[in-house]
């Protein structure tokens, strides 16, 4: 039918051109990604080699990881010690937080067509923290108690609120608006909660509500990892495959929905998909902010916003700021450290003003 | 390919918005809906194109409840122009025609899409822009541009939904003739909601008009565009005359 309508008014020569400029600017874009992935993997084998221990050099750290893998003699268990258990498990587990925030973030963005969402305007990140500061400070756990108690309470807390603030928009149809006013409003009511809780804990509780409040990767073992990194990866991918269904629906319920989606059903899925990822991660990590939101502002302006290059950039651009920040965090100010969640907000907030400022486009209005 | 909406009914919160609408579209036909603002024009649209479900009737093609179609195998019926686009997000115009063949690629976007997008752009004569952002373009520019995303589709009918109502003149013409090529080229039907009457006069093959949520009149311009229907309709006094085409055409007087 299609061909039909173009009869012979043309040769396939003329439309050369525009197949061209299309099919450049595709691998353009795969090469961004494929770009950011490489300075992603650069910067964690520099990370490995830098750290407040000095008594090792660089080549040192680096043949110590890979002396797990080759034949190349056996370094001194001090060096493997601080190599293989705190700074390589962190390394990793920076590149997962900053992939599963970026993600999330491109996701809330794309399916509810709205630059201003990340996971803080939707009550997750709030929702986190009341859950760690009540298990923290009263030492009450929705599931039982144990060592698992602040992540296990810091996770359920993070998807009620999601589940809370997604059933209070329902009942006013399925307005976006409703949905980030409804966010917001659980946030503020959880900030009341978390400043009570503080007001009246001890100096030993509210010490660390306060250091998970600020987020951080110190605490991250081997077993953090290896528990978040299939999880991670498994959400990650399974977002992507929603990529056109996600282009479509930025432009409006109803083009979307005359292109074969049931867009409620795609935003509810991706929605869930995405709060269980950042859940799953700011509750071993606690509260960093900012990723969630610039890192998908960033890439659409390096790469567009076509999801299927945008999802994968934004998460490698997200790790690549948390694995920077993090770095900048345990070497900047030795051998104290600062909390990451600050040093996030202190590198993104002057950067993310300057490319508002600066930007050539405006798509938010 | 043949459309029939029979005995359709919608409302909102139990206040009827159409009422037992019945029609027949025929392929290669244009179909215009025309009547006053809350008429159920966009409605009807909607109802069509399954973004809103009717509470009674049904829409079938070929005798085929559309209701009853999967998304998939009805996205390639329907293709839908909204009265007009907006992106919040940066897309570049390639991008939002491609979206057009959502219901024809999984993940893999083949030479044969890539090609069906530049042909439609040369085709429509925006081929220059393919690269451009969608937010810098013109409201007639968009337009265009949502007509290349639907017409992508393949489908069998073109739904438009006041195409030309925030056009210039020369836009509204680009726009109406582009319908008309679609429709006798590829053998489809359209059907459009439209305010102008003398556009819809002019280019549709038949007049549906509505009032009161209810179909008054249906049949060729010539006999539902009399001085008498737009007075009972629209309560305004109109002459209507004959084009050089020999189609008729308004001019509005007063409101009664």
């Amino acid at each position: 039918m299609i061909d039909d309508i173009f009869g012979d008014d043309f040769e396939d020569d003329d439309i050369l051109k525009v197949e061209e400029t299309y099919t450049r600017s595709s691998w353009k874009k795969t090469l961004i990604v494929f770009a950011l992935f490489a300075a992603v993997m650069a910067f964690a084998v520099a990370a490995i080699t830098i750290g407040a221990a000095s008594s090792f050099g660089a080549m040192e750290a680096l043949e110590t990881v890979l002396s797990k893998f080759l034949p190349i003699g056996e370094p001194s268990p001090f060096v493997q010690l601080i190599v293989l258990q705190l700074r390589l498990p962190r390394i990793i587990m920076a590149i997962i937080t900053g992939v599963s925030l970026g993600v999330a973030g491109a996701v809330m963005q794309g399916v509810l067509r709205n630059p201003m969402v990340s996971p803080y305007t939707l009550g997750l990140s709030s929702g986190a923290a009341c859950g760690a500061a009540i298990a923290i400070v009263l030492g009450v756990g929705i599931f039982g108690s144990g060592r698992y108690i602040i992540i296990v309470n810091a996770f359920f807390f993070s998807l009620f609120t999601m589940a809370l603030v997604y059933g209070i928009s329902r009942i006013r149809g399925t307005s976006v608006e409703t949905l980030i006013l409804a966010g917001v409003a659980m946030s503020y009511l959880f900030s009341a909660v978390i400043s009570s809780l503080k007001y009246f804990s001890g100096n030993e509780a509210l010490r660390e509500v306060v250091f998970w409040l600020m987020g951080g990767l110190y605490t991250t073992k081997w077993e953090n990892v290896v528990f978040l990194m299939p999880i991670v990866l498994a959400f990650t991918l399974l977002l992507v495959r929603y990529s056109w269904d996600m282009n479509a629906m930025s432009a409006g319920e109803e083009v979307a929905s005359s292109l074969g989606i049931n867009v409620n059903k795609v935003r509810i899925i991706c929605l869930t998909l995405a709060s269980i990822l950042t859940a799953s991660v700011i509750a071993f990590t606690g509260i960093i902010g900012f990723i969630g939101l610039v890192s998908p502002h960033v890439c659409r302006l390096i790469i567009g916003s076509d999801h299927r290059y945008l999802i994968p950039a934004s998460g490698l651009a997200g790790a690549l700021v948390l694995l920077v920040s993090d770095t900048a965090c345990r070497t900047m100010i030795q051998p104290t450290e600062i909390p990451v969640g600050i040093v996030t907000s202190f590198i993104g907030v002057p950067f993310f003003l300057y490319l508002l400022v600066r930007r050539k486009r405006r798509w938010w209005q | 390919m043949k459309l029939k909406v029979s005995d359709l009914s919608f409302g909102y919160n139990g206040k009827a918005t159409l009422e037992e609408i019945s029609l027949d579209v025929e392929k290669g036909e244009i179909v215009s809906l025309v009547g006053p603002n809350g008429s159920g024009k966009s409605t009807l649209i909607k109802c069509i194109d399954r973004i809103l479900k009717p509470q009674e009737g049904a829409v079938l093609i070929d005798g085929k409840e559309v209701s009853n179609m999967s998304s998939k195998e009805f996205s390639k019926m329907m293709g839908y122009v909204p009265q007009s686009t907006q992106e919040i997000f940066p897309y570049t115009v390639f991008d939002i025609v491609l979206m057009g063949r959502r219901p024809h690629i999984g993940w893999r976007v083949t030479r044969r899409d890539v090609k069906i997008v530049a042909k439609t752009l040369k085709f429509m004569g925006i081929d220059n822009f393919a690269e451009r952002y969608f937010d810098e373009l013109s409201g007639g520019e968009k337009q265009k541009i949502a007509m290349a995303r639907a017409i992508v589709q393949e489908p069998e009918v073109l739904l438009l939904d006041e195409p030309t109502s925030n056009l210039d003149i020369r836009h509204q013409l680009e726009v109406m003739k582009t319908v008309q090529l679609f429709v006798q080229r590829g053998k489809i039907s359209a059907i459009m909601a439209m305010h102008d009457l003398n556009l819809a006069s002019r280019f549709s093959d038949k007049i549906v008009m509505l009032k009161d949520n209810k179909v008054f009149e249906v049949g060729d311009p010539e006999s539902v565009l009399s001085p008498e229907n737009i007075e009972r309709v629209y309560g305004v006094r109109a002459d209507v005359t004959k084009d050089r085409e020999g189609r008729p055409y308004v001019m509005p007087l007063d409101p009664i």
